[in-house]
């Protein structure tokens, strides 16, 4: 892995390094290495010069911008009405079978993290789930074991 | 009551003219004509608070301060909402003409699609349209002005137009005290006009056909079609453009399973409403109808008599006390005590009177908090409690 | 300036014409209406979190917060009608249910503005069911700032105190919705984070959510210990803001009192803090005296601007802040920890007492103290040189767990040796204060003379201005200060650690004027500090200031090395400033410490 300095640099690079920066940079963050660790938001904090303390107030104001450990693969199924209407719970149940894991969890691999999330815009096509940013519609429980496999190999 | 047949409109998404000939017409007038004509068509935003198109863009017109900035709300959050990201796959272009016309009105030379972190699938192919795009406007039309993407990251009431501002800013995304509105103080304090993906589509339309041909569709108070995202307990979901002012009956007739028992319409921020009142309510922006007529967003989730309204009431009351910003007192704590409440009643721990205090609490969510997500959620929460009275108890 | 345009407004039936840009809370203020607030605060921007504050307005459709809403022309305004009645009664009630009411083991109870807007508002405990977060952890791990997240209303007055008085934002709020608290980078504990102990976020706390780390329990049971000698000195600040908490109005002088009362407590004997700020003058007068010499006569490259270093707050500021331009902080320790490791050794010796036995008690307007004085290299007696800071507030309540009726006390003197002060020692708890006693001594040494104003007043450095600046011309130099012949001495004076930061900016830009600067990381200097009694705003301060100034005037002796204790004390124990044992007793070294 990259050192946490030349990521954030080459985010820096990228976005500038003014308060505005901030949302790009944690974004970037989160997409290589999966989550915001302390070292990384300190190192955010120095090149920005802001404080610790506001990165990591603006971070945990996001649910996509996770400052805990998360698996390489970010699970996140869509609890919001209609989707739970169509079987949430169902896909839930065979994601926690399947990777032996709780929501809020991730595999001890660390390859798979499950999540659930708030409306994802796919209502008439519920349930749906989100892999990373990949999005899965109309999804059946025999559907599931299939897109895990798929990121199992990956 | 004014009401109208269900019929269906095809804006949004039809392919019957090319975007560079509407602007190539449009910059041939002046700024105070283009904006006349969105004033004059009575064209309302489309995000759900309905907000006059044309006075939004005029404030930010008359602001002395010379940079200002146009964005496009793409920060579609609101429970059963997914036509932003349909426009934004389909009809792209037309999009970014109705911000090019909006910066051509206030004098922006800058424009942000603020896109919600869950599309973020559709970057690349918003930054191909959007290559194609620039290169129309500054090469054939000579017009300087330039659109860029900023995502979000997963938080609902960044759909507010201060906390999306704040949340481009590099912040929290906490709403803003208003006024001052983005109109005279925006992004990096500058005057800002927010608005929706498809407001800014219909624009597009207004100066193409003219404002007297787009308010010959609608009724009083709510002009021109509207996109409907339709989902729940129907036969028939998807995206709906239809005209406004229908009787939720005709729509129910059309888009219910047979069976349907309340629709929500709205989202979780709008109304319930019930089978009793589908022939008395319209659909449209409140004014001076009479009856019930019920603003949008274009939310409509139908549910049939399978369905818990308890269950439904739930499932939003923690929507609201997750998505919060957490910052006034209403809105964080009283998201929290409607949910807790409504738990606590079903579980036999609190009297059925207890549903009176929760309602009196929601009305005063509704008059002092900071911003619509707090203010609305009564909305859901007494149309539902009201209506289904029992459910909630038993 | 350009005249403001004048807005007409009607509020509860009062007409009224006010500038442009004043808000409804202004208005009512005017009208001596008073709208009850809980996130507003005058030292701060407006936040308009609570909703407490929320009016009525003919045609809004909804309530409209007094603090953030600013007037518009033709406005009528209501603000006590039912519906605002019940809304503010509602919105108290939401936070009691997720506060933890447990009023009456609260060091904060009596005053608290939030148990006083519930009293207020009648509001019954059990409208709501308690959302109060389960399992909150106490935060006690820092030496001075206690915080309790179960009694916060989350008003974010503290962050925002953290944010724009001081710049530092070890406190931010975090998460969003039911989630959303007042925490720290990565909910660390207080000690592991960039926090400078200044205690603002404290005073600025309305409830109990932050408080200073208490020890006036272990005082007691020292005082109760026959083998103990429990002495006790205190801050000039504190004598003229203790009688705010014991029933006497803002600004009146108590020490008499205050002396008297800590008699009674029980303190072996009740010293003078000003003796050691007249001390730290002498010895830190020298250093400056030194600093010019070697960077004049000797061509040598020493750090200038010299910078004060008495306050606590400010020197861990630096240390986060600034770590590589320590060598600018005067090596001079603090009043307050010159007085212990004299305490313990030549105050030991003059008293016959063994060290081990003494109790050193410091009583402080102010919360980092109580870190300044657990510092590793405060033991310089050979035992820990200061036993324990005590704020005003913990003072006060000593007094009122003593039964002492403190209006009613005779006045007394402070007990010797190290009990003598001057007017110099008293002004060190303003802003501006340390400066004018140093320039008062330094002037004189160097020349023979009375600083040039009149009365010894040096008005340019007083006051509440963020920062301020003096030039001094020194002239008819005795032969030794030849090299100072004409120079221009040029100081200048912040307040507060936002406007420490813009001065230390200047340094790092190599743009910096000055040869010597006070800095005090509280607002007002120390009458404004951390541990001083709640409320605190400019108002009060300014009235402790006239307080303190008006202490100096009375005094006999107004010059620090004219205090007949340090002369005595040079020749009996010390020899001359900045001598073997001063550097040893006297003088510190600092820390670097992370910035974010």
């Amino acid at each position: 892995m990259k050192e946490i300095q030349d990521v954030v640099k080459n985010l820096t690079d990228k976005y500038g390094s003014k308060r505005e920066s901030l949302l790009p940079i944690l974004q970037g963050i989160t997409e290589e290495q999966n989550y915001l660790s302390s070292e990384a938001m300190l190192e955010i904090a120095r090149a920005l010069d802001i404080s610790a303390a506001e990165v990591y107030g603006t971070a945990s104001f996001y649910s996509f911008l996770d400052t805990v450990p998360r698996g390489k693969y970010v699970i996140r199924v869509c609890r919001t009405i209609v989707c739970d209407m169509h079987g949430k719970k169902q896909i839930v149940k065979t994601l926690e079978d399947l990777l032996k894991i709780k929501v809020g969890e991730t595999t001890h691999n660390g390859k798979f993290t499950l999540l659930e999330t708030n409306c994802l815009g796919w209502c008439h096509k519920g349930p749906c789930i989100l892999v990373n940013d990949d999005i899965y519609t109309e999804i059946t429980p025999a559907m599931v074991n299939e897109i895990i496999n798929k990121y199992r190999n990956k | 009551m004014e009401t109208k047949k269900i019929k269906r409109v095809d804006f949004i998404f039809s392919q019957d003219f090319k975007v560079s000939e509407v602007l190539f017409n449009t910059f041939k007038k002046t700024r105070d004509e283009i904006l006349q004509e969105i004033i004059d068509s009575d064209l309302k935003g489309r995000g759900g608070a309905g907000f006059p198109t044309g006075l939004k863009w005029k404030a930010a017109k008359e602001d002395k301060i010379t940079e200002k900035y146009i964005i496009c709300n793409a920060d579609e959050g609101e429970p059963g909402t997914f036509k932003d990201r349909a426009i934004l796959e389909e009809a792209s272009q037309k999009v970014f003409g109705g911000m090019a016309i909006c910066a051509k009105v206030i004098g922006a030379k800058k424009g942000w699609i603020y896109l919600r972190g869950e599309y973020k699938f559709l970057i690349p192919h918003l930054r191909k349209e959007m290559a194609i795009f620039h290169d129309m406007l500054h090469n054939e039309l000579g017009f300087d002005f330039t659109i860029d993407i900023f995502t979000g990251s997963g938080a609902y009431v960044c759909g507010e137009e201060t906390a999306l501002l704040q949340s481009m800013e590099g912040k929290r995304g906490e709403p803003r005290n208003k006024p001052p509105y983005p109109t005279n103080i925006g992004l990096y304090n500058k005057p800002t006009v927010v608005n929706n993906v498809e407001t800014l589509v219909l624009s597009m339309m207004v100066v193409k056909i003219g404002a007297e041909e787009f308010k010959k569709l609608g009724i009083q108070d709510a002009r021109g079609g509207k996109l409907f995202s339709v989902s729940g307990d129907t036969p028939k979901s998807g995206i709906h453009e239809l005209e406004f002012g229908m009787l939720l009956s005709d729509f129910v007739e059309e888009f219910g399973d047979g069976d349907t028992k309340a629709v929500q319409v709205g989202g979780a921020s709008g109304f319930c409403v019930p089978r009793k009142k589908f022939d008395t309510t319209t659909i449209g922006y409140k004014g001076k109808l009479k009856g019930t007529s019920l603003p949008t967003g274009g939310s409509m989730m139908l549910f049939n008599s399978s369905r818990s309204m308890y269950n439904v009431l739930h499932n939003y009351l923690e929507f609201f006390a997750e998505e919060s910003c957490g910052q006034c007192t209403p809105c964080r704590v009283g998201t929290q005590q409607l949910l807790k409440g409504i738990e606590a009643i079903k579980k036999g721990e609190k009297s059925h009177e207890y549903l009176e205090a929760l309602l009196s609490l929601s009305e005063t969510m509704k008059l002092t908090s900071k911003c619509g997500l707090g203010q609305s959620v009564a909305n859901s929460f007494s149309s539902i409690v009201e209506n289904f009275r029992e459910e909630m108890i038993y | 300036m350009s005249k403001k345009a004048m807005i007409n407004i009607t509020i509860d039936g009062v007409k009224l014409s006010m500038p442009e840009g004043s808000t409804i809370l202004d208005a009512a203020k005017k009208e001596n209406i008073r709208i009850p607030t809980l996130c507003y605060h005058e030292d701060l921007c407006v936040a308009g979190n609570c909703r407490i504050c929320v009016v009525e307005v003919d045609g809004w459709h909804t309530l409209a917060p007094s603090c953030s809403t600013p007037l518009m022309e033709g406005m009528v305004i209501h603000t006590t009608t039912p519906k605002v009645r019940k809304a503010r009664k509602d919105i108290i009630a939401l936070l009691v249910s997720e506060h933890d009411t447990q009023c009456t083991t609260c060091y904060r109870s009596t005053n608290c503005e939030f148990q006083a807007l519930a009293a207020e508002y009648n509001v019954d405990n059990a409208v709501y069911l308690s959302v109060l977060k389960p399992n909150i952890e106490l935060d006690r791990s820092s030496w001075s700032v206690e915080k309790d997240e179960s009694k916060c209303v989350r008003c974010q007055r503290c962050v925002r105190t953290c944010a724009e008085l001081q710049k530092v934002n070890a406190l931010a709020v975090t998460r969003k919705g039911r989630h959303m608290k007042i925490s720290t980078f990565m909910d660390l504990p207080m000690n592991e984070v960039v926090c400078t102990n200044c205690g603002q976020c404290i005073i600025h706390c309305p409830t109990g959510a932050l408080t200073e780390r208490r020890y006036f329990d272990h005082i007691w049971d020292a005082i109760g210990n026959p083998e103990k000698h429990v002495i006790i000195n205190t801050a000039p600040s504190v004598r003229v803001a203790l009688g705010e908490v014991l029933g006497f109005p803002v600004g009146t002088r108590v020490t008499g009192k205050m002396v008297t009362a800590l008699k009674k407590i029980g303190f072996h004997s009740v010293l003078d803090t000003d003796f050691a700020a007249d001390l730290t003058i002498v010895e830190e007068g020298h250093e400056l005296l030194q600093r010019l010499k070697r960077a004049i006569v000797d061509k040598e490259d020493v750090a200038l601007p010299m910078i004060t270093s008495c306050s606590p707050g400010w020197v861990k500021f630096i240390e986060h802040m600034y770590p590589e331009y320590l060598q600018h902080l005067s090596t001079c320790k603090s009043p307050q920890q010159m007085f212990g490791a004299m305490a313990k050794t030549y105050y030991a010796g003059k008293m016959g007492l063994d060290p081990k036995n003494i109790v050193s008690v410091a009583g402080m307007p102010c919360a980092a103290k109580k870190f300044e004085a657990n510092r590793p290299e405060m033991k310089s007696s050979g035992f820990q040189d200061v036993d324990a800071g005590l704020t005003t507030r913990e003072i006060a309540m000593m007094i009122k767990q003593a039964g002492i009726n403190f209006l009613e006390l005779d006045d007394s003197k402070f007990d010797s040796i190290m009990g003598a002060s001057t007017g110099a020692g008293v002004i060190f708890g303003a802003t501006g204060g340390v400066m004018e006693a140093a320039l008062r001594t330094v002037y004189e040494v160097v020349t023979g003379k009375d600083v040039p104003f009149k009365n010894l007043n040096i008005l340019p450095v007083r006051g509440l201005e963020s920062i301020k600046e003096a030039t001094i011309k020194i002239e008819g130099c005795k032969p030794e200060y030849s090299f100072l012949e004409g120079v221009e001495l040029k100081v200048a004076i912040a307040h507060g650690l936002l406007n420490a930061r813009i001065i230390m900016d200047q340094i790092v830009a190599g743009k910096s004027p000055y040869h010597f600067i006070e800095v005090m990381a509280c607002p007002g200097g120390c009458i404004g500090g951390g541990g001083q009694p709640i409320p605190t705003n400019n108002e009060i301060r300014q009235k402790r200031i006239n307080a303190i100034y008006a202490e100096d005037e009375g005094m006999p002796i107004r010059k620090s090395h004219e205090n007949p204790e340090i002369k005595q004390i040079y020749k009996d124990f010390l020899k001359e400033p900045l001598g073997l044992k001063s550097h040893h007793l006297l003088h510190t070294k600092y820390t670097k410490r992370n910035r974010y």
